[in-house]
């Protein structure tokens, strides 16, 4: 016999388990209002349309958020064809098997790579051996690579996710697999895709380490003017400003704000990917 | 308008035998029922026909299916022209999430019709013929999915109609719907016996007894017995056969 009733336990443990959720949230709210605290004095209209200026010093991030958004671009490009036909080739064409199995080890295990890595493989890669040079170009291409193994892990639920009847109906018609593939599969899969693409992104918008290798300049007084030229992105920018300026390093609320602007990007993005699969989930239901 | 003439066909899913020596041939036109115990093998022979074992793998198949003398599984064989003759229609109903139109259209598209009076002729005509076109002839344009199970089940026949097949396959179509649901696709296949073969798997003796003109009895991967529905019925040439029908078995 315990010294608690059950009635007892039972509020105590659900007390505890509400605290736990308490904390995830207020993790969240507070890092928000801290950054919108600290970065107050700087977030007006001309700090995103203005440029930095003296050495990270004074100005806007303009040309960082331009940089961050042509990275964007290029790990869009890249990764969602690359990631969508991988996962289904993988998920439709592969032959169950060990080969299967070897696959999605190396999938899963890609994903966990850390991202500094990825950023030599980048150096090594496409700044080195196939002659980028530091670039918009190499950096996108590198947090490409860091995207896939989230877009094909995405793309591969939603391709599993379409029922077989409709699939047996269409090849029943006389359809052929990629007719079946192409008309039912994707379509259906295509707003778990998305989302799952537009979460890459979101985690390629914030990694700091591969642009830093492949081609993120420290500071720039023009905008990127081609794929090959060097760039600035605000991850990078934060890191910048926060240790190599004074006012950085005395909590300036320049870096503040750009990191409150590179948090409004990603989870702008993220609610934009659950409201796209929020739509389509009552489109598609089963 | 065709016949089949099955041939010594022996299926196994990887080592596990689910057909042994089937032999038979189902005549042009009419009513064809497969009858048996789960796991007799029925599904397995009416999804040998239109070749939808091939989507399974480590399924292995010998023996040979013949439509108007023409081997099914023959060296040059193009498996879509082959569904393309054989129309199927499921267990539960499987519309696309997509409107009714495009639920008919989307086959003829694929096999190359483009034209738009012609797929609106189609998409009448096709449901017309599984009596569902008074019912939906205002919301083509409507989600599939807004139709009842039995409405949804007569789109999935109408899809099947719309690339003009010689052989219809029914897999226990009225197993997920109501009685007078399951009614009205029998009176269906009254109709189109008369115009189409037409093979029906169904656990519902009654059901095969209903509609039917022949009736195949497979037991344990085997057919034990086809004749005619009355005389399998009444007069059941094999003990095996009169045990299932009066209820002994299965």
């Amino acid at each position: 016999m315990s010294i608690f009733s059950r009635n007892a336990r039972e509020r105590i443990y659900f007390t505890m388990f509400r605290l736990c959720g308490g904390l995830v949230v207020l993790t969240l709210l507070m890092i928000v209002s801290y950054m919108i605290a600290g970065s107050l004095p700087v977030l007006d209209l001309s700090f995103l349309t203005e440029p930095p200026r003296g050495a990270n010093t004074r100005g806007g991030i303009l040309t960082p958020m331009i940089g961050t958004i042509h990275l964007m671009a290029i790990v869009f490009v890249f990764a969602v064809p690359v990631g969508v036909l991988t996962s289904v080739y993988l998920s439709e064409y592969q032959r169950k098997g060990w080969t299967s199995w070897f696959w999605n080890m190396i999938i899963s295990n890609l994903a966990g790579v850390p991202s500094i890595v990825y950023g030599l493989l980048g150096l090594a890669l496409f700044v080195g051996f196939i002659g980028l040079g530091r670039s918009l170009l190499a950096s996108g291409l590198t947090l490409g690579i860091l995207a896939l193994p989230i877009v094909i892990s995405a793309s591969r639920e939603a391709i599993a996710a379409v029922p077989r009847s409709v699939r047996e109906a269409s090849i029943a018609l006389g359809a052929t697999k990629w007719q079946t593939i192409w008309h039912h599969v994707l379509p259906y899969a295509l707003p778990g895709i998305l989302t799952g693409v537009i979460l890459a992104m979101s985690r390629a918008a914030g990694e700091t380490a591969p642009i830093l290798l492949t081609g993120a300049a420290f500071y720039m007084s023009s905008m990127p003017d081609s794929l090959f030229s060097q760039f600035m992105a605000l991850p990078y920018h934060i890191y910048a400003v926060a240790t190599q300026t004074m006012a950085g390093m005395n909590g300036s609320p320049m870096v503040y704000g750009s990191a409150l602007v590179l948090l409004a990007l990603v989870i702008g993005m993220n609610l934009f990917a659950i409201i796209v699969r929020k739509r389509y989930q009552e489109r598609y239901r089963w | 308008m065709s016949s089949i003439v099955v041939n010594d066909l022996n299926i196994w899913f990887d080592d596990k035998q689910a057909l042994r020596d089937i032999s038979m041939t189902i005549p042009e036109k009419g009513i064809t029922a497969i009858i048996g115990p789960s796991g007799c093998g029925k599904s397995t022979f009416i999804r040998s026909i239109n070749r939808m074992n091939d989507l399974i793998p480590n399924c292995w198949i010998k023996g040979k299916v013949m439509v108007d003398g023409k081997d099914l599984y023959g060296p040059d064989v193009d498996v879509t022209e082959v569904r393309k003759r054989i129309g199927m229609v499921f267990q539960r109903p499987n519309p696309f999430p997509k409107s009714i139109y495009e639920n008919i259209a989307y086959a003829p598209r694929i096999h190359g019709i483009k034209d738009r009076k012609q797929l609106n002729e189609i998409v009448e005509r096709s449901l017309r013929r599984a009596a569902l076109w008074d019912e939906v002839k205002d919301r083509l344009d409507r989600s599939a999915y807004e139709l009842s199970g039995g409405q949804q089940q007569r789109l999935c026949i109408a899809r099947a109609l719309a690339i003009e097949p010689d052989i219809i396959l029914f897999d226990e179509p009225c197993s997920a719907l109501d009685p007078i649901a399951t009614a009205r696709i029998e009176d269906l296949l009254s109709d189109l016996k008369n115009e189409y073969t037409v093979v029906i798997v169904t656990h519902n003796m009654q059901q095969a007894a209903r509609v039917a003109d022949r009736t195949a009895f497979f037991y344990m991967g085997e057919l034990v017995e086809f004749d005619d529905t009355s005389k399998l019925f009444e007069r059941p040439d094999n003990e095996l056969t009169e045990k299932y029908i009066t209820g002994r078995m299965g």
